[in-house]
């Protein structure tokens, strides 16, 4: 393996070299060279060059029948027999691709007494839906919801497999992507596809989210993606929808597991799940204390949302830690971000700066949160934020 | 107790801007640092031989100056450490890196738990520690919040999820990625320092990890970055400065019909 | 400037900092309004190894000198000086031991102290007696295998929260000076309590109380040398742990000094940021020549302590008044660059300028270093 300039069509632009991540690539004698100590070999430049004039020698290695897989495929997660909302996201999206590329969705659902809740997944925009019922795997577990995946994948051979990059979605599509061999982008936040090639074009923010890739997966199948929830939109409910939903029977033998769940904890928090929420009331250091949040919890109430925090909230343990946004935290993108008293460091604005409106109050002007904000308003979180409240329950008579 | 901590050095993101003129990523003075979700796992790893005895080795793979983070983990209380490096592993997506990494563990042999950050602050993609464990054929616990207990080679860990925590038992030998909420890392000691700055640290190549050079580094990755290029930025907001109340009202106004 | 540290020394140095950065700062403003004891510092110290880092090695410590105590002093006091004095507190109630200690009183406990497992404390201030020490009342009276101690101690940092105490008291009145003895006193012994703890003005994070002895039996074994060297041995510690002091007084001058820099920096007025205006460009160049001029002499007292001159007393007495000095001017100046936000307490320099003022009163006033600087000066004179 090893990249390449071609002296003969190098003219010395130096494009490649602002676009090289890794500061790898100089000029000597007006054609550019690429210290192959610093060289990643990362492809970024190859998309720069207009003339050419990079080149990297990869591997032929191939799925083989590649030419074989068809289709996109959905992982319908659930959690006690409810779908998650990301399927529907993703079917909705998987509709549109499928569409282009001239090809069927399949919804793929594993858990146990689930196959009634199947036609809800057509009624999202699926084709089919192949459904796995069995009693070992009415909760996730690594090892045995693997197993499954990697042979009902091997069985009908899907080109596109797609799935929430949630916490079981991540967890899980890991070890099928190794298990096949192929290849697996995280976190997605933009799909296409490339209708004369088929090629999944996967797109995610890398680096804090200060650049976005967009990655290929050409000579192996499935190609593979976890997808952030909440970037797309939910496909609509048509009950009118028909498909055809196929039982697939496991054998209990290939469902063992090395580990073992013994209890689900769902925390009492006053507020819902800010992963889940359209709205988020997040507060930072400026809140000065614990019981300030009370505020917040007040206006998350109004707007039926959920409260969010700073990490240096959390750490002075002014909130619990799920409740945290940003790079150790979680990553949010609401429709409406409201963040009274943060300042804004990098890692938080990580974590929501993909919301759709983000409304900062904050006394200091030139915090750096203002530099993300939709609206911002310049005051003292402890009168903006009451007078927000009365306003909005006026406004939606709450 | 033996337990391997997996590490990667990233470069610190809370540094990296992007240059307006050029909407490229400015380098220079960006540090490089242990990603900081490791840190958890570091530090998990040092109380678990404080607890149960044993060795810990941290194992990162990356170019030489890698060995820095490395010598930073000695100084934050780990026994040994490893770094895998060689220019055929340059090009690695997760799928060819976890295939090295689990080479290099299969070599350093004797294990109870591998540990690793729930994800990297540079990639985020929380695929690498799952694609060990595959590898190795060993059971896992994602997103790990806290250790209960071990014992009889079992270990029940609880593991975070969207609504709260789910509690799992596993076999050892196991894999755990680990969130934030497991422990406040310790800054280094000065021993730790001083025995940082004398440790030899091992380097291992391609050729020492018996790896099948087909699975390594580009040639091993079924992923290519096609395109890279810079999000538009957030169209410049609208800012109140003046009067709360006329803020406020202004601001209600506007999003009203979007809440309905 | 380059102070010529050794590696060893810019390591020590740099974990400090970290420490001081990453875990003291944020907690700094909070442990001064509550006056809490920062035991969670104290733990990290510990688990750092820097609570034994003036202790030699065969006793648990990391073997430095005055010199690693006075780096760590003055890091530890860039984030809070309060928070600090809980290791340096404990270093001025180590010192006697160090100096006069026999090798089963070290054994004993200098590794708990090196560990960070105990606090020490040193008592010598009494009502009556501050700065004239010869007015002590507190004594100590020999009783078979025991010394029984009766009379008051205050102002005594660390006190209630140290486990290890070093108590001057008098074995015998009538020889003045020379009738003065310092013993070892653990916490628990019976006769032994303590009064209120001191609401302060600044290094608040410190604790500050009265010792009670009441008929408070000490073992024999723990008289430090021998009876009647009380006074000797109060002195010598001054000496070691007089540096320290100058050490804390530059570490608070360089906190407040680095704050307002970034905030004369930042601060915009008349369309311009302050820096751009030469009176506070004045200022801030004075502030840092006189923090330079202060370290590089603590510096120099505690390498000449390290390098076992006799006579260090002045050079400790200089760098601590010295420093002292510059501080409280530093700090003021600080606040004043910081204009009104420098006198409320969201900004962090009113509290630098609080914590400053101590360092010109303990361990000896400015006054006292005057004096003794001067009777030295005139016996040198003499000797020529």
């Amino acid at each position: 393996m090893s990249i390449k300039i071609l002296d003969d069509k190098c003219t010395g632009c130096t494009l490649c070299l602002n676009v090289c991540p890794f500061a790898a690539i100089t000029m000597k004698d007006k054609k550019a060279v690429i210290d192959l100590d610093k060289c990643t070999l990362c492809g970024a430049c190859l998309d720069s060059c207009k003339f050419k004039g990079i080149e990297i020698q990869r591997s032929t290695n191939k799925t083989p029948h590649l030419e074989d897989y068809k289709g996109i495929w959905v992982f319908a997660e659930q959690k006690r027999g409810i779908v998650q909302p990301v399927a529907f996201e993703l079917l909705g999206k998987s509709r549109e691709l499928a569409d282009k590329l001239k090809t069927e969705v399949t919804a793929v659902f594993i858990g146990h007494n689930i196959t009634d809740h199947a036609k809800q997944l057509i009624h999202r925009g699926a084709d089919k839906v192949i459904v796995v019922d069995n009693p070992k795997l009415e909760h996730f577990l690594d090892e045995p919801y693997t197993k499954v995946l990697v042979q009902l994948v091997r069985k009908y051979r899907p080109a596109i497999f797609l799935c929430g990059a949630t916490f079981m979605g991540r967890s899980l599509v890991s070890r099928v992507a190794v298990k096949l061999h192929t290849g697996l982008t995280a976190d997605c936040t933009g799909l296409d596809v490339d209708t004369k090639e088929g090629f999944l074009l996967q797109t995610r923010p890398a680096f804090g989210g200060n650049i976005m890739a967009t990655i290929l997966s050409k000579n192996h199948r499935p190609q593979m993606a976890t997808v952030r929830h909440k970037v797309f939109k939910e496909s609509e409910l048509d009950k009118s929808r028909k498909g055809e939903i196929i039982e697939e029977k496991i054998a209990t033998s290939l469902l063992s597991s090395r580990t073992k769940l013994l209890d689900i904890v769902e925390e009492v928090t006053a507020t819902i799940n800010i992963a889940e929420a359209n709205i988020i009331v997040s507060g930072g250091r400026g809140m000065r204390g614990p019981e300030n949040f009370a505020l917040l919890e007040e206006l998350a109430q109004v707007l039926g949302g959920a409260v969010g925090s700073s990490r240096a909230a959390v750490d002075s343990g002014w909130m619990p830690y799920s409740h945290q946004v940003g790079q150790t935290g979680k990553t949010v993108c609401p429709k409406i971000y409201i963040a009274c008293g943060i300042s804004g460091q990098i890692q938080h604005l990580v974590g929501m700066q993909s919301s759709d409106i983000i409304i900062a109050i904050n006394k200091d002007a030139s915090a750096p949160i203002f530099t993300v904000a939709t609206f911002g308003i310049v005051g003292d979180v402890f009168e903006v934020v009451p007078l927000l409240t009365r306003k909005f329950k006026e406004a939606l008579r709450r | 107790m033996n337990i391997v901590v997996c590490i990667k050095q990233v470069p610190d993101t809370t540094q990296v801007k992007i240059d307006p003129e050029t909407n490229t990523l400015i380098r220079e003075g960006v540090d490089s640092i242990i990603n900081p979700f490791d840190m958890y796992a570091i530090e998990e790893g040092v109380r678990l031989k404080e607890r149960f005895g044993g060795k810990t080795t941290v194992l990162t793979m990356g170019p030489p100056q890698a060995v820095a983070a490395l010598r930073e983990a000695i100084a934050l209380g780990c026994d040994d450490a490893i770094l895998v490096s060689d220019r055929a592993f340059a090009g690695s997506d997760t799928l060819a890196t976890g295939y090295t990494l689990a080479n290099a563990i299969r070599r350093i042999g004797d294990f109870d738990i591998i540990l690793c950050g729930k994800q990297a602050s540079d990639g985020d993609t929380a695929q690498v520690g799952p694609g060990i464990a595959t590898q190795l054929d060993i059971p896992q616990i994602t997103y790990v919040k806290k250790i209960e207990k071990i014992e009889d080679k079992t270990m029940v860990a609880e593991r975070m999820t969207e609504e709260g925590f789910e509690i799992i038992q596993t076999s050892l030998p196991c894999l755990i990625t680990v969130v934030k909420e497991i422990n406040e890392p310790r800054l280094p000691s000065l021993k730790g320092k001083m025995r940082a700055k004398k440790a030899e640290i091992a380097v291992w190549k391609a050729l020492d990890i018996d790896a099948d050079e087909g699975q390594l580094g580009l040639g091993g990755s079924p992923t290519w970055v096609s395109k890279i290029f810079t999000p538009p930025p957030r169209p410049s907001g609208e800012m109140f400065d003046g009067d709360p109340e006329e803020a406020v009202t202004k601001l209600v106004h506007l999003l009203k019909d979007r809440l309905n | 400037m380059d102070y010529l540290l050794t590696e060893e020394q810019i390591m020590l140095r740099d974990l400090c900092r970290e420490v001081a950065e990453e875990k003291i700062k944020p907690i700094a403003a909070k442990y001064d309004r509550e006056e809490k004891f920062p035991w969670e510092i104290v733990k990290i110290l510990a688990q750092s190894d820097l609570c034994g880092v003036y202790i030699p090695e065969e006793y648990g410590g990391m073997g430095g000198g005055i010199l690693e105590l006075c780096i760590t002093a003055e890091e530890l006091s860039r984030g809070c000086a309060g928070i600090a004095l809980s290791f340096a507190g404990t270093a001025l109630g180590t010192d006697p031991i160090l100096l006069y200690g026999n090798e089963d009183q070290k054994k004993k406990y200098l590794p708990d102290i090196a560990s960070g497992k105990k606090l020490a404390a040193y008592g010598i201030t009494e009502p009556s007696a501050g700065s004239d020490v010869s007015a002590m009342q507190t004594t100590a009276k020999k009783d078979g295998d025991y010394y029984v101690l009766n009379g008051t101690k205050h102002f005594i940092t660390n006190g209630g929260d140290a486990e290890i105490y070093t108590i001057v008291a008098m074995t015998d009145k009538s020889k003045g000076t020379r009738g003065a003895s310092v013993f070892i006193v653990e916490k628990d012994t019976p006769g032994f309590t303590f009064g209120k703890k001191e609401e302060k003005l600044g290094i608040r994070a410190s604790s500050t109380r009265e010792l009670i002895f009441t008929d408070c039996k000490v073992p024999k074994e723990n008289l430090l040398g021998r009876e009647g060297q009380g006074f000797l041995i109060a002195m010598r510690t001054f000496d070691m742990s007089r540096p320290g002091i100058g050490a804390q007084a530059v570490g608070i001058a360089q906190g407040a000094f680095d704050a307002a820099l970034k905030y004369a920096t930042e601060r915009v007025q008349f369309g311009k940021t302050i820096a751009s205006f030469q009176g506070i460009q004045f200022m801030l160049a004075d502030m840092a020549t006189q923090i330079e001029a202060a370290r590089a002499l603590v510096y120099a007292a505690a390498r000449q302590i390290d390098g076992g001159a006799k006579e260090v007393t002045m050079q400790s007495s200089m760098a601590k008044l010295f420093a002292s000095d510059v501080a409280m001017k530093v700090t003021t100046d600080a606040v004043q660059i910081f204009g009104g936000y420098g006198y409320i307490n969201e900004y962090p320099v009113e509290k630098f300028m609080r914590d400053a003022k101590i360092t010109q009163i303990y361990e000896g006033t400015n006054q006292i270093q005057r004096s003794i600087i001067a009777l030295n000066l005139i016996k040198e004179s003499k000797k020529k």
